[in-house]
């Protein structure tokens, strides 16, 4: 699950015209550049950005549903979570990999992370206060994510392009799993009902913010779009968003917390009402409710399994020295 | 403890048949955990029923500037191909 416009990415790239247009024409050849091609600098830090953003951002959303693994209300509801929590995992690190290919360590991402220099989406900086709100991030924040990737998969970017699709592949259990436990809620007694509404009520604006800002205040997108590591505007996958979302929300019987969110049928899409972009980069630079929790846990994490680290890398050792100490004898 | 976590790549095999194929790398302190780790990480649904890890720093590879003297010179001899020869059709397949 991940999605958010590309923050703070520079494009900037100091080599000849003659190199970008080679380059140029490969990326319009629809050629996908591999690991050791020759590649404008500016193209490798916005992938290394991007593709870091989007690890940790899957690392770091294994906290928000974790969270509620030991509280889930059935053991297929836990199966299903477990589950949902290790494939976000899984693709935190499909992604770590496709950004090594680029030259960085995991070592300096994981850094960075801890250090607040790379961003994670800040959809993550949301509490998840009631079991519903697990309900609204598989429906919502995994469809917006799906939104998002399915056009990754086209990436010009080889390593990422086919991380991506093994991630959209695992995505679509996601959302399903969340629309079921939406489901069952909006079709379950007063109080159920009343918890998913709220849990909607709260996730719907950040969740159309996980688009990132507007077309005409992204910085650097006509360049990425050049480059074709992104294919289609924040803006235009929104609104695909919030087409293909009002529908699923109207048969449960539920309703959006935006007055002027309405049908419009002559451009065949949704209306819908100003999204608050000073919360959106209050969240950004630190001001959610969670930001310091989750940095704090995933800090935690990594110094308390340090020691695991060392072990496993001094028993390593261990087994090579043994090992070359016995091959003389064997030899013999 | 110093020194970074080794890097390796995974080859999978989807099922009984075709070769082993590489999806990804992970990071891992030997060629056990490597192995687990893998499973955890590649095959959580019956992507495979064979796995093999390699140390990233065993592979060699072609660089990809010389690609243009190592693979273009192919296109040209185009007698390797079964096509190049005319064979009169009243032969019949071959």
């Amino acid at each position: 699950m991940y999605a958010q416009g590309l923050i703070g990415a520079d494009g900037k790239t100091g080599e000849s015209p003659e190199f970008l247009e080679a380059f140029q024409k490969r990326i319009d050849a629809e050629e996908k550049i591999e690991p050791n091609d020759a590649m404008p600098e500016g193209y490798r830090k916005t992938l290394i950005r991007q593709i870091g953003q989007h690890a940790h951002s899957e690392i770091v959303g294994m906290l928000p549903e974790g969270n509620w693994i030991t509280r889930a209300p059935s053991l297929k509801r836990k199966a299903a979570l477990l589950a949902k929590v290790q494939d976000e995992g899984g693709h935190g690190l499909y992604l770590y990999s496709a950004a090594e290919t680029l030259g960085v360590s995991r070592e300096q991402m994981t850094e960075e992370l801890h250090s607040g220099k790379a961003k994670y989406s800040s959809i993550f900086n949301y509490p998840t206060l009631t079991w519903a709100d697990i309900g609204i991030i598989g429906w919502l924040v995994d469809g917006a994510a799906i939104m998002n990737q399915i056009p990754l998969c086209r990436c010009s970017y080889g390593p990422y392009a086919r991380a991506m699709i093994r991630v959209c592949k695992e995505e679509s259990f996601h959302q399903r799993q969340g629309y079921e436990i939406v489901m069952t809620l909006a079709q379950g007694t007063p109080a159920q009902r009343e918890m998913v509404q709220d849990a909607l009520n709260r996730w719907w604006w950040p969740v159309l913010m996980m688009f990132g800002p507007h077309d005409s205040d992204s910085q650097h997108s006509d360049q990425n779009m050049a480059w074709k590591i992104k294919r289609f505007s924040n803006d235009a996958l929104r609104q695909k968003f919030v087409d293909a979302t009002v529908p699923q929300g109207e048969y449960l019987g539920l309703t959006f917390p935006d007055p002027e969110l309405k049908w419009n049928e002559e451009k065949g899409g949704y209306d819908f009402g100003p999204i608050d972009w000073d919360e959106f980069w209050r969240v950004v630079k630190g001001g959610g409710v969670m930001n310091r929790d989750r940095i704090r846990d995933r800090k935690a994490a990594w110094e308390n399994g340090a020691w695991v680290r060392e072990a496993a890398l001094a028993h390593a050792e261990k087994r090579r020295q043994r090992a070359a100490e016995a091959a003389p004898i064997a030899a013999e | 403890m110093s020194g970074e976590v080794p890097l390796w790549e995974v080859f999978i095999r989807p099922r009984n048949g075709l070769s082993h194929k590489h999806v990804g790398s992970l990071h891992a302190a030997d060629e056990v955990m490597a192995l687990n780790a893998a499973r955890d990480v590649y095959t959580r649904r019956g992507e495979g029923t064979s796995i093999w890890v390699v140390p990233s720093k065993a592979i060699t590879a072609s660089d990809p500037d010389q690609a243009a003297e190592n693979f273009e010179p192919t296109a040209g001899k185009v007698y390797r191909h079964p096509t190049f020869y005319e064979i009169p059709d009243d032969v019949g397949h071959m």
